[in-house]
């Protein structure tokens, strides 16, 4: 694959494409629909860069493998969908407990239970809100095209690695079942990475001894390792805010991420097309969430309408982020069905119509 | 004068939280040695179970990974990937290994993965206070089989050694037990030839020791000792019950 020459491909493939040019040389995963490209393709390609690619006996082993390497201090990364993600939490709970760099990909689908293997975003609130135990955060970022995922991916490993904290790519069925242009970004030779002075790579002359922990007996202790923890999440609610806005002179927007926000941007054309001063508020890194692109429209923005394929989760972090005079109202599909144009503009059309705007 | 016997280097010069007349300060001890004289500890990585033997890492003067309760065998296997010239070792209990991480033991031997593993078995849990293991004996009294263990309401006790001994990727396999000092230098050879077949790459190597717990047992050391003599050793009988020539 060429640097920088456009090609289709599948989004699952595109993904895994990109860690492997970020300098990830290390997967382990475990089969599940819809993101079974993902470790196909890595069981390829790794041998090809001199990586490893393993197939875990379970979704708990494989992020468990995943804390090792990334505690051994490589470039790491796992996938799955939601059922599977469910089943990680335990070790993502460790890797932020234990600052452990690492990229995990999550191809949603529908849930809860087994649910289906169609595209949902009904993982919100497991992988923005701490899904695993214990107070933590980790940077979620939710591309809308294959050419954002691809570079999300890419630039997923420095964040990892800068704040040494899991950062999670949450797609959908769509995302990764697509085909769409992309160009790659170069090969990173992970040998040109800096060398990560914590890792536990055996001491090898180091006087010091290097430990991967999350185990603090003394409640002072633990007290004192959750406040600088604190402080990290804080700095990354600084830094790494990602969102974009479609008109932003609009009086009226659509909130809506990933696919839902490429249905939604039909809905504002058509919208538009029809005078009303509409437009898209799309967040791209689902925490932290993009709040103060909300504070920027606060008293122009005239309502908000968040759509989402869920019975609505991030509205919550909507809400948190208006004036409670803003009207803030929701649409979803859930289950694995996909929101309508149609029905979204009608949502839109009445929302507009309550709050008094004729134009 | 010619000394006799010394601290290993690879031992932390401080003294253990364990329990008075505990086993893992011997097996500790005996995996220092061998890091000593097999020259590991500069490359070796280990990794920590949840349970009494959390803090190994205080300990073992080598890098350190704490493990997910169970899942050492997998955070083992991601650094060894990661580091194959890494001495890797993992350190588990029988809560741990036999009980909520049967997947990750079982698949690591099955994958032959080329590192070792040490196994503490006292057939109770111990730091939680101890309840029943998979381990516990037919009879056994423990906090949740307070009428002693009744193998038709809780199955039969596990025989970890035998169940991996049918597994073809395994290269060494041991079951040594630490009750007198004939017993301990025998299970120091066994930890030695673990870690020779994973310095030679030959695979995955585990050495179970059947432990003590004379505080959960509410026994003294010396009780306990007789008692692993009398009630242990009969179900989990000692020896090599895997060898590869290499090995050998």
């Amino acid at each position: 694959m060429t640097e920088g020459q456009l090609q289709m491909i599948k989004g699952n493939e595109a993904v895994a494409e990109a860690g492997v040019r970020a300098g990830c040389r290390f997967f382990f995963g475990y089969p599940i629909t819809p993101q079974n490209e993902l470790p196909e393709y890595m069981s390829g390609r790794l041998s090809e860069v001199g990586g490893t690619f393993l197939q875990a006996e379970s979704e708990v082993a494989a992020i468990n493998m995943v804390y090792g390497a990334a505690g051994a201090g490589v470039r790491v990364m796992t996938s799955s969908s939601s059922p599977g993600i469910s089943l990680k939490q335990e070790g993502i709970s460790y890797i932020a407990g234990a600052e452990l760099p690492c990229v995990i990909v999550n191809m949603v689908r529908g849930g809860p239970g087994l649910g289906s293997i169609q595209p949902a975003q009904s993982d919100y609130f497991q992988s923005t809100k701490g899904g695993g135990h214990g107070d933590y955060r980790m940077v979620v970022l939710a591309p809308a095209t294959l050419q954002e995922m691809v570079d999300l991916t890419y630039e997923a490993f420095d964040i990892a690695d800068r704040y040494r904290n899991p950062v999670m790519i949450q797609g959908d069925g769509v995302i990764g079942q697509m085909m769409e242009p992309v160009a790659f970004p170069p090969l990173m030779d992970p040998a040109d990475l800096p060398a990560k002075e914590w890792a536990t790579t055996g001491r090898r002359g180091r006087d010091a001894l290097n430990l991967i922990n999350s185990l603090y007996l003394d409640p002072d202790e633990c007290w004192a390792h959750n406040r600088k923890l604190a402080e990290k999440y804080a700095r990354m609610e600084q830094a790494e805010v990602r969102y974009e806005i479609d008109h932003e002179d609009a009086d009226y927007f659509i909130v809506a991420y990933g696919t839902t926000a490429r249905i939604a941007r039909r809905s504002v054309k058509d919208l538009r097309d029809a005078g009303h001063s509409v437009g898209l508020l799309r967040p791209i890194s689902l925490w932290p969430f993009p709040s103060k692109a909300f504070e920027g429209l606060a008293g122009q923005a005239r309502g908000y309408l968040t759509v989402e394929m869920s019975l609505g989760q991030m509205v919550e972090d909507v809400r948190l982020s208006v004036d409670s005079s803003t009207p803030v109202e929701f649409y979803g599909t859930a289950g694995g069905v996909m929101p309508r144009h149609q029905d979204i503009t009608e949502q839109m059309e009445k929302l507009v119509a309550r709050t008094g705007d004729n134009r | 004068m010619k000394k006799v016997f010394t601290r290993p280097r690879a031992l932390a010069d401080r003294p253990t939280h364990y329990c008075p007349g505990c086993i893992h300060g011997v097996a500790h001890r005996m995996i220092a040695q061998l890091m000593d004289e097999m020259e590991l500890t500069d490359r070796a990585v280990g990794i920590s179970p949840v349970g009494c033997a959390v803090f190994a890492y205080n300990y073992l003067d080598c890098d350190f990974q704490q493990a997910a309760h169970g899942r050492a065998p997998a955070v083992a296997t991601g650094i060894k990937r990661a580091w194959p010239d890494a001495f890797v070792f993992a350190y588990q209990g029988d809560g741990d290994l036999a009980s909520i991480g049967t997947a990750e033991i079982i698949h690591a031997a099955s994958r032959g993965e080329n590192i070792s593993v040490v196994f503490i078995n006292n057939a109770i849990y111990g730091m939680t206070g101890g309840q029943m293991a998979p381990t516990t004996l037919e009879g056994q009294r423990t906090t949740t089989s307070p009428a002693g263990r009744d193998l038709k309401s809780t199955g039969h006790p596990m025989r970890m050694t035998e169940m991996l001994a049918t597994l073809p990727g395994v290269a060494y396999l041991a079951r040594g037990s630490c009750h007198d000092v004939k017993h301990i230098k025998a299970t120091e050879r066994y930890l030695r030839k673990a870690f020779e077949a994973q310095e030679a790459g030959h695979g995955f190597g585990m050495v179970e020791i059947v432990a003590n717990c004379p505080t959960n047992w509410g026994m003294s050391p010396v009780e306990s000792i007789d008692w692993i003599k009398e009630n242990m050793l009969p179900y989990f009988p000692l020896g090599e019950f895997r060898t590869t020539e290499e090995v050998d």
